[in-house]
């Protein structure tokens, strides 16, 4: 659908009352995480927003963020700011496939070039060529330069494309990247989360489609209004950690009490999003509140961190058990090493 | 199937967890914004969602701020609950999706909040609208 009305145009179009689009305004500016002195400047600028176009690229992924995003809990507002984005290539949402998506595709980048947004999810395989994943006979690799090549900004939805996701697991089989990794002449902003949270998609998108910039990033090129906290500095259990009342077991008395999950490897502490405010499933709740502790999800490498179940005094500090562990390997590699020199030698002798 | 009583669970709400201490800061801010008010007239609007409350503090804050004279619902694009409270100039205004989910809450204070004035470009169309609406009943 091609047209050039403005946002305001568009809700009013809608038969939206002014009321409405104050409302509307109110909510989007809750949902950028923007202070609500802002609003009026918010107004000003939805109201003379124009439609960009999005091209989506999806490479090594499940699909969980594409699932996430398109099950946001708020569906008037993203709605009616989906309805105003021209969402104009997406493998899993767009009707056309085959030779017609690819076309799509380039039409989009041709006539938006140098403006358009392009939103990426999964990672990049760099071994081999790139054989290991491929659209339409194209690499992903290569299909990232050229749509990155015109794109005004990009957007790395879920930890694979902002930081190489599930398949850069050690051992890493098909060399996978992150979109950093390999475009470096682009802003670029991550929002990391396996899969990230829906109302943290929609409101850097929003961000975009009402300012035309990315909101200021932190050091790991995630947004800060949504990452600049810890999971634990938010927890509402938080309470229990600080009284020391801890679930030993998942089905022992403090479990059950809903206690802290520290010592059942809640990695809350040193992971940063929003899921204790924004929360999940139509804001109903968040993993600590289900009764288990943070995987660290949307941190980068959080798959090769040691388990999910282990404390983090265990996985970051050298615990007696964690000494005792790292002596005996170093006494067998002593053993083994000192078998081969002797071997070695031998072997000389022998000459 | 087993019932609910046979699982060896039980159910906790939040509030358990005990207040994150986070309730009474967010009151010194209102005091201190409803001060303005008083003696400026600067209007101050403080959103919920972006602060970390639990519900033991959401429950905190909200029995301390209590229920005023007005409670108002405006109809337009979902509801949005406006509730003046104990203290007045200090608004609860909560606004919900046409499906009931709440979208965002802010504490407004203010004389009167901005979801309650009507905006000058409607009344503009009302006058109009009224006056054809006069001249039609006349015809």
């Amino acid at each position: 659908m091609k047209d050039d009305l403005t946002l305001g145009e568009r809700l009013q179009q809608q038969g939206i009352s002014r009321r409405g689009f104050l409302k509307f305004c109110a909510a989007t500016t809750s949902l950028m995480a923007l202070p609500p002195s802002m609003m009026p400047v918010v107004a000003a600028a939805l109201e003379q927003a124009k439609r960009p176009s999005v091209i989506w690229l999806s490479f090594q992924e499940c699909t969980g963020c594409t699932e996430s995003l398109t099950r946001s809990h708020a569906p008037t507002v993203e709605n009616l700011i989906f309805d105003h984005i021209s969402l104009d290539y997406h493998h899993t949402l767009q009707a056309a496939a085959g030779d017609a998506a690819e076309h799509a595709r380039e039409a989009a980048m041709q006539e938006n070039y140098g403006k358009y947004l392009l939103v990426v999810d999964g990672s990049i395989p760099l071994k081999e060529d790139g054989v290991y994943s491929t659209i339409a006979g194209i690499s992903n690799l290569d299909m990232l330069k050229e749509v990155a090549a015109g794109a005004a900004a990009i957007v790395s939805v879920g930890t694979c494309a902002a930081y190489g996701g599930l398949p850069k697991a050690n051992p890493n089989p098909t060399g996978a990247a992150s979109v950093a990794e390999i475009i470096h002449d682009k802003p670029i902003v991550n929002i990391p989360g396996c899969p990230p949270i829906p109302t943290v998609i929609t409101g850097v998108l929003t961000h975009y489609l009402t300012f035309g910039t990315l909101p200021e990033l932190d050091e790991l090129g995630r947004p800060k209004v949504f990452y600049g906290q810890s999971i634990h500095d938010r927890c509402y259990r938080r309470p229990f950690y600080e009284r020391g009342q801890f679930a030993e077991t998942f089905d022992d008395e403090g479990a059950r009490k809903g206690w802290c999950l520290y010592k059942l490897g809640c990695k809350g502490p040193i992971t940063y999003n929003a899921c204790a405010t924004a929360k999940w499933n139509e804001g109903t709740s968040f993993p600590i509140e289900s009764g288990h502790g943070c995987i660290g999800c949307s941190e980068p490498n959080f798959w090769d961190k040691g388990g999910f179940y282990d404390a983090l005094a265990k996985g970051t500090f050298s615990s007696a058990e964690g000494i005792a562990i790292a002596a005996g390997a170093g006494a067998a590699i002593g053993v083994a090493s000192a078998m081969a020199g002797k071997a070695r030698q031998n072997a000389l002798d022998e000459k | 199937m087993v019932n609910m009583q046979s699982i060896p669970v039980t159910a906790i709400d939040s509030s358990m967890a005990g207040s994150t201490q986070n309730a009474l800061p967010l009151l010194h801010e209102i005091s201190h914004a409803l001060n303005a008010l008083r003696k400026t007239g600067e209007k101050t609007t403080i959103d919920l969602s972006a602060l970390p409350l639990n519900s033991a503090d959401k429950e905190q804050l909200f029995s301390t701020l209590g229920k005023g004279e007005v409670d108002a619902t405006v109809t337009a694009l979902g509801d949005t609950k406006i509730q003046e409270t104990r203290y007045a100039g200090v608004w609860l205004v909560q606004y919900f999706s046409p499906q009931g989910n709440e979208l965002a809450t802010h504490i407004e204070i203010t004389p009167t909040p901005n979801m309650l004035l009507t905006p000058p470009e409607d009344i503009q169309d009302a006058a109009a609208a009224l006056a054809d609406q006069i001249s039609l009943t006349m015809q």
